[in-house]
């Protein structure tokens, strides 16, 4: 038996435990958001300042351009390539997620197998390590530095794993739906939109945003295939406070802030779709 | 009118044929039961009635028109389907509706009728529940609903009872007989309990591996089988069938134990034949526990090994020619193990199979 004493202590470790777990996983990115808030000079005293002891918006001015003594960083272009970027490539993964997903989970078709386990394989392969190739073909298609090279590979990295989670959400639902939908009067159209879409929201909500936060988030391959305000994203528009001697930390962590935000944004606007359970009960199981 | 005819109806996946040909024709607000072991293409059938499979080959008309290639929505049929198929997102009154709702009825003809469905099934206390807050017989209820909703030409069932525990089974049984004495409308009815097929059945269909075995209203599948497989499908406990020979008017067992012909038989069998013996339990009693006393007779005296009282009758299982086979006492008394009984065998209801095609030889 044990003692409420050695409970309540046990619980505390517990507490203790995750706290330090949590800690560690936070202070990152709590110094990056406090950093975004104070002087350049600030960041580098030793000891470490904390708090901020003066904290204003300034390193956000500057890099929009509104501080005399900086050059201004095209964060505005970079903002909008972003957006651009990674909405496109999402909405393009979707579709084909969404039709390729319903295909697996609904059809038979020869070489299904191995289609599907190449999808898969193709997730193995570091992104990165395709990097040279994609360049080159990229440059001789003219594609580099331009929005849809971008949103090209960002599709290809996504497309993959949209199908392969919403196939599982459609594999869900059983076919009979479709069908009774069917005998009700539906199209094969109307079936698909009217029953296995809604219940199938959730899981399309969740490729999602896997999806628009590969695109957002990726550095790598955009660092390597963009150039100029054309194209560059968020992720490598940070780059931009790297100079030969110096790095303008609290620049750079404004900017990440900045980054951060919509992603955030998001995720907590669809996140009671990221719960995928849906109340199935239209059927015994 | 709504009529199913089919015709020669094949079903092909790729090159293996799993329905190969059936005729069959269902008249108007006929119930018919489709009923075999799994794997017979009663529930493939179904399905190419609604359309839900590609025809092979042969035609399918409902109401005189061939159907063949007409997708569900057009053919004017609703189905029930064994796990109800509910929308989960939608409530019941939204379940109910739906069918007409895509055929963009006027709202208010659609409440109308929704009310009507669940006054008829008793749902109407449940109209704004999802799905999820169904019992397993709610939701059957509900799903019997979405079918007669729209008032189709005919309703197909797909062992709509085999996901209910065995007493809801009993019950929804009974409400679906009763709906369709209320809702006249022809029915075709898939399932593998023959008791289901039996009770609910004013045509019984026996398929097997694709063919029909046999149709006929629930009686004469039950009196007259024309095999050894609709013999032994139908009816429970099964029919006895016991391998035999016939020689000089009298059917001779494998251990030396032998009966009359039946004389309604005496003139379908000839010398030296090889035969199935067949007996329903009911006409295996032990003398003086009988149901009808009288009639063509004979007597054999077997012993009992087992006995599984029932209540109003007990089952009791003896071995005739080293097979095991089954009788009944009606009025039972106790009987225990190793006791020898003398049994009436009701000859004027036992059947006689040729042992090479199992075909009865009444039906020659």
């Amino acid at each position: 038996m044990r003692t409420p004493f050695r409970k309540t202590a046990g619980k505390v470790a517990l507490w203790i435990l995750t706290f330090v777990l949590m800690v560690i996983m936070c202070v990152p990115g709590l110094w990056v958001v406090l950093t975004a808030f104070r002087p350049n000079a600030e960041v580098l005293a030793k000891p470490p300042v904390w708090i901020p002891e003066d904290p204003g918006l300034t390193n956000f001015a500057k890099i929009f351009g509104f501080a005399a003594d900086q050059v201004a960083i095209p964060v505005p272009s970079y903002f909008a390539n972003s957006l651009i970027i990674a909405l496109t490539s999402t909405a393009i993964a979707l579709l084909i997620g969404m039709s390729g997903g319903y295909a697996f989970a609904r059809y038979r078709f020869r070489f299904k197998n191995g289609i599907f386990l190449g999808l898969m394989l193709s997730r193995t392969v570091p992104g990165i390590a395709l990097s040279l190739p994609v360049f080159i073909i990229w440059s001789k298609l003219g594609l580099i530095d331009t929005k849809p090279g971008l949103i090209i590979v960002y599709v290809a990295l996504n497309v993959p794993f949209t199908i392969w989670l919403i196939d599982g959400f459609f594999r869900q639902i059983p076919k009979e739906m479709s069908e009774a939908a069917q005998v009700d009067g539906c199209t094969r159209w109307q079936a698909f939109w009217k029953i296995e879409f809604p219940l199938a929201k959730s899981g399309i909500a969740s490729a999602g945003i896997f999806a628009f936060l590969t695109s957002w988030n990726e550095y790598a391959l955009a660092s390597n295939l963009t150039r100029s305000t054309d194209s560059k994203t968020l992720p490598v528009g940070l780059m931009d406070f790297t100079a030969q001697f110096t790095i303008d930390w609290a620049g750079m962590s404004a900017m990440a802030v900045i980054i951060i935000i919509p992603a955030l944004i998001l995720t907590f606007l669809v996140q009671k779709h990221l719960i995928a359970g849906l109340t199935f009960g239209g059927v015994k199981g | 009118m709504a009529e199913i005819t089919l015709d020669k109806v094949v079903k092909r996946y790729g090159k293996l044929e799993v329905v190969h040909g059936i005729d069959l024709k269902i008249a108007h607000n006929e119930f018919v039961v489709l009923v075999g072991p799994s794997g017979c293409g009663k529930s493939t059938t179904l399905r190419m009635i609604a359309g839900l499979e590609d025809i092979s080959d042969g035609a399918i008309r409902i109401g005189g028109d061939v159907v063949n290639d007409l997708p569900p929505r057009k053919r004017n049929i609703s189905m029930v389907f064994q796990n109800y198929a509910l929308y989960p997102h939608m409530s019941v009154r939204e379940n109910l509706g739906f069918g007409l709702k895509i055929a963009k009825q006027d709202p208010k003809m659609i409440e109308e009728r929704v009310a009507e469905a669940a006054e008829t099934l008793g749902l109407d206390a449940l109209l704004d529940r999802t799905p999820a807050e169904l019992s397993g017989g709610q939701r059957q209820r509900v799903a019997m609903g979405r079918a007669i909703v729209r008032h189709p030409e005919a309703f197909l069932f797909d062992e709509p009872l085999s996901n209910l525990d065995a007493k809801l089974r009993v019950q929804m049984r009974t409400e679906i007989k009763k709906l369709h004495q209320k809702v006249k409308t022809t029915v075709v009815y898939v399932t593998h309990d023959q008791v289901e097929a039996m009770t609910l059945a004013d045509r019984i269909v026996i398929m097997r591996d694709g063919n029909i075995e046999q149709v006929g209203t629930p009686m004469e599948v039950f009196d007259h089988p024309l095999n050894t497989f609709v013999a032994s499908f139908i009816g429970s406990p099964p029919m006895n069938l016991l391998p035999a020979t016939v020689r000089g008017g009298a059917v001779h067992f494998t251990d030396g134990k032998s009966l009359p012909v039946p004389s309604r038989l005496a003139g379908k069998v000839r010398d030296g034949q090889e035969v199935t013996f067949g007996l329903r339990p009911d006409d295996l009693t032990p003398q003086g526990h009988g149901i009808a006393e009288g009639g063509e007779r004979a007597q054999m005296e077997l012993e009992v090994i087992l006995s599984e009282p029932l209540g109003t009758e007990t089952i009791l299982y003896t071995t005739i020619a080293g097979q095991e086979a089954q009788g009944k006492m009606y009025g039972p008394r106790p009987v225990s193990p190793g006791e020898r009984l003398v049994f009436d065998v009701a000859l004027e209801k036992a059947h006689l199979f040729d042992a090479a095609t199992g075909r009865s030889v009444a039906a020659d």
